[in-house]
């Protein structure tokens, strides 16, 4: 009885609601017919193409900023260093020069621009939360909101060659929604991409079992970026920058400057913020542009919320749980809600009313920092 | 019951979870008289106001033992309200005043004083209409009784002296009506010198007018300018009730502290060493520390190498900002020197780079990281410090994590911490547990100067003890010099080779723990020409 109790309290109810609700779904969906397979490839594939954005909450969480609302910085980004990136590779025509190898070069051209502006953002929105100590959630989400707003504007003047990219008929500012069929769309996880464009020693990157999808391209990369956070926060640094985030006074006195270490915490989670939003728009085949990423900072949260984090600690298995459990509701309401009523926007709903619910839930939760 | 006493509070017992804080104690008070109630830091003389204004604090902790007495009749206080009632007034040492009303205001506040209008006829008195021309007459008699013509009753509070607004306090608890009691909490500590001596004239005047004072205070130079008579309590018991004519400063010292017979640290672990005047480890020279509510004001003071030195004092008077300003959590200006070099105290973690470790007497806020286990709590300075418990891999340096558990058991073994193992986490330890995880982590850095803050605060005795021994120990066997800063002086007495007494922010005098309890009882209360004789 005392260890059901003890196992309670460290599943924690909202997370047991949720995963019991996720249990209920996936038992409709195969009572329904729906094949398990295709089902549980699409929440492997959604669970790892959000989870490095998800993965971006622990270094602003473990050092004291608390929940990163302000991840839009690193989507924005990541999304100017693949648009740039797809662009340069146009322009030198790439594909003709060097075949197969063009959209890994683009990949990892997208991914360095989008580290190296992301370094230089979270510097500077780093030192921008040290002076708004302890309301730092308030001021990230409207930093989260603003930058978006700004990026429109940006997409709205680039004026680009690539097709893909820019308007069809205006010549001028980039499209809502670019396919990255062309690039490296799918590149790491899409069976057929894989197959289809890259020679035969590559297709282990993504084949299928039956009708189950294995992404192993980019269950490896996901797996690696996880075990660089792991290992980050077992290092000398990483250390000091959780000792940061959990009591000031006390890594002070131990001769640390708090305020560096928020500011390298906050500037690894824009990073991870940029890598996350190459590898969701890899995955998903599509660059989404304008107000797309606006509320993925709040799905973000909310997954390492249901993962068990709290707005003081966070850790890896938190992010893998807490974003298994939050897209895999999603992918299998979809069809099961399709299929028992017939209002269509209804999966929206219940994200919107899942992300928001548990992000309450967990501020309602916190204890202030005097307590 | 003897009637001549307004107030009785006789055989009054308290226990705070088991722990006895007031055992026995009797209060008498005359009409009239001022009653000075005496006693360093943890005496139980707030615990004895507690109980004599019927706080929540008392009943939600299960009552108290004893009976109280007014006017010779039994009494039951059973909240504050009461206290009110029945004529009993607190003036505070924080000031509890509205800054942006009026002294009328404040003075009268929650006890205005109405006409009825149209409105307040239909809707009950909270509606009425201020009658301003009284209130503002009765503040300005209240203010004028206590010699306060110069406070107009019209002023805002806000922006006036502090001695003013402990002014604006008395005249509230003057105009109550009926008022028999007045108790003054340490109402001197935050005035300057002149004020504070008006504000024992102001005293005299309320005594004169019959009503009764309890006098709160640890500066027994104004007891003896000021009270009649006295109760001085050591340790939540009652020591004495003495007439002021009877008794003398030495003597009141002397009850004050008390020599507790119980030796906290054996004689065979003090062993005799030399220590050579000319071997610094620490030097302070005209030190000041910004700690709010523990500044440090232009500290001198050399200690030895090897030597086991004591700060003491009250609280407040600046022992505390010493080890918090090194640590570098406030700002700091002059000089310290630690084996001859400067330290340069902007520097973060520069006393820890100079052979400095620290245990932190917020164990809570500074000491622990309390969601962490024991195991990382105990390497964290070490590690970030002097590189230990790392591997280069790399670029990286990875903590490790066989070394470090080795350690930390080593560690659980030595001060035997009792947990279920270096992976507990530390904040569901027990206080005494708790602070050997601080002074592990200190004896981690391999210091040569360890500074101690309220080693035992909150702690048991048997841990106490063991704490003690061990600092004792480290300084024998590894000659670790050792500061140690304390508000307890039986501690401080029991290991240390000198003592110094802090006052005002600075050292008041330099003590041999053999000296006599008077000499200390006089020091702690500041007063320097006994000292000298």
């Amino acid at each position: 009885m005392k260890t059901l109790k003890t196992l309670y309290e460290n599943i924690g109810l909202p997370r047991l609601i949720i995963a019991l609700f996720f249990i209920l779904l996936i038992v409709a969906s195969i009572m329904l017919g729906f094949s398990p397979a295709a089902l549980f490839s699409d929440v492997v594939r959604r669970w790892l193409m959000y989870g490095t954005l998800v993965l971006a909450m622990v270094p602003g969480i473990q050092s004291g900023i608390g929940l990163n609302f302000g991840i839009s910085l690193g989507i924005s980004s990541g999304l100017l260093g693949a648009v740039l990136a797809m662009e340069f590779a146009f322009v030198q025509d790439w594909n003709a020069l060097y075949g197969a190898g063009s959209p890994w070069m683009t990949l990892g051209l997208a991914l360095l621009l989008g580290v190296i502006f992301a370094a230089i953002v979270g510097t500077l929105y780093g030192m921008l939360l040290n002076r708004v100590k302890g309301s730092e959630m308030t001021v990230s989400t409207y930093v989260g909101f603003s930058i978006i707003a700004f990026m429109n504007i940006v997409w709205l003047s680039l004026s680009f060659k690539n097709g893909e990219l820019s308007w069809p008929l205006q010549g001028q500012g980039l499209r809502n929604t670019a396919s990255l069929s062309g690039s490296f769309g799918g590149l790491l996880s899409n069976p057929d991409v894989v197959q289809s464009t890259q020679p035969e020693w590559l297709h282990w990157l993504a084949f299928k079992v039956g009708d189950f999808t294995v992404p192993l391209g980019l269950i490896l990369v996901f797996g690696f970026l996880c075990f660089l956070v792991w290992l980050f926060f077992r290092s000398k640094m990483g250390i000091a920058m959780s000792g940061a985030g959990e009591n000031q006074l006390f890594t002070t006195s131990s001769g640390i400057n708090v305020d560096r270490k928020r500011i390298q915490g906050t500037a690894i989670s824009t990073v991870l913020g940029a890598v996350g939003i190459i590898l969701y728009a890899q995955t998903y085949g599509f660059l989404q542009l304008y107000n797309a990423p606006l509320m993925m900072g709040f799905a973000s949260v909310a997954s390492i919320l249901i993962g068990g984090a709290t707005i003081r600690r966070a850790k890896i298995s938190h992010v893998l749980i807490g974003t298994l459990l939050f897209q895999g509701i999603l992918v299998t309401a979809l069809p099961v809600v399709n299929e028992v009523v017939e209002i269509g926007t209804l999966p929206e709903v219940l994200r919107i009313i899942i992300s928001n619910g548990i992000i309450l839930y967990a501020l309602s939760k916190t204890k202030g920092e005097n307590q | 019951m003897d009637n001549q006493y307004l107030l009785s509070m006789s055989n009054i017992t308290k226990e705070y979870y088991g722990n006895r804080v007031l055992k026995n104690v009797n209060l008498n008070v005359k009409p009239g008289e001022i009653h000075a109630l005496v006693g360093e830091n943890g005496a139980g003389k707030s615990t004895l106001m507690n109980i004599l204004f019927g706080m929540p604090v008392i009943f939600s902790t299960g009552g108290f033992e004893g009976q109280i007495y007014l006017g010779g009749e039994p009494t039951t206080i059973d909240s504050p309200h009461t206290a009110m009632d029945r004529g009993i007034g607190m003036v505070h040492q924080e000031f509890m005043l509205i800054p942006e009303f009026t002294v009328t205001e404040n003075i009268k506040l929650g006890r205005e004083i109405g006409e009825h209008n149209a409105l307040s006829k239909i809707f009950g008195p909270l509606l009425d209409k201020m009658n301003w021309k009284q209130m503002s007459s009765d503040a300005r008699k209240a203010l004028d009784s206590i010699g306060m013509m110069n406070i107009e009753e019209y002023a805002k509070v806000a922006g006036m002296p502090i001695g003013y607004k402990q002014f604006v306090e008395i005249a509230r608890e003057i105009d109550k009506t009926g008022i028999k009691l007045l108790v003054f909490d340490e109402p001197t500590a935050v005035l300057t010198e002149s004020e504070a001596d008006r504000l024992l004239e102001i005293m005299r005047i309320i005594a004169n007018k019959g009503i009764a004072i309890i006098f709160i205070t640890h500066r027994l130079t104004e007891v003896m300018a000021v009270a009649d008579s006295m109760t001085i309590l050591r340790d939540g018991e009652f020591v004495a009730r003495k007439e002021v004519g009877e008794t003398s400063l030495a003597e009141m010292a002397e009850l004050m502290i008390g020599r507790q017979v119980e030796k906290l640290v054996d004689d065979d672990l003090l062993g005799e060493r030399k220590l050579f005047d000319d071997r610094i480890a620490l030097e302070f020279k005209d030190y000041y520390v910004d700690m709010p509510g523990e500044r440090v004001r232009g500290m001198d003071v050399k200690i030895r190498t090897g030597e086991i030195f004591g700060f003491g004092g009250l609280a407040g008077q600046g022992k505390i900002g010493i080890a918090n300003g090194i640590m570098g959590l406030y700002d700091t200006e002059g000089e310290v020197i630690a084996f001859g070099k400067t330290l340069d105290l902007s520097k973060l973690g520069e006393a820890l780079r100079n052979g400095l470790a620290f245990v932190s007497e917020d164990r809570r806020g500074v000491g622990l990281l309390l969601g962490e286990s024991i195991e990382r709590n105990i390497i964290f300075s070490a590690m970030q410090i002097n590189d230990q418990f790392l591997r280069r891999i790399g670029p990286m340096k990875i903590l490790d994590k066989a070394n470090a558990d080795k350690h930390a058991k080593n560690m659980i073994r030595l001060l035997d911490i009792r947990c279920t193992g270096p992976s507990q986490v530390v904040g569901s330890l027990s206080g005494g547990n708790q602070q050997k995880v601080c002074l592990a982590r200190a004896l981690t850095m391999v210091p040569k100067i360890l500074i101690v803050s309220e080693p035992t605060r909150g702690i048991d005795i048997g841990a106490k003890k063991l704490v003690l021994e061990y600092l004792t120990k480290i300084n024998r066997e590894l000659g670790t010099t050792i500061v140690m800063i304390s508000s307890e002086l039986v501690e401080l007495r029991s290991l240390c080779d000198r003592i110094a007494i802090v006052s005002e922010g600075k050292v008041f005098a330099i003590m041999k723990p053999d000296d006599p309890d008077a000499a200390y009882g006089l020091a702690m209360a500041g007063v320097r020409e006994e000292v000298a004789s």
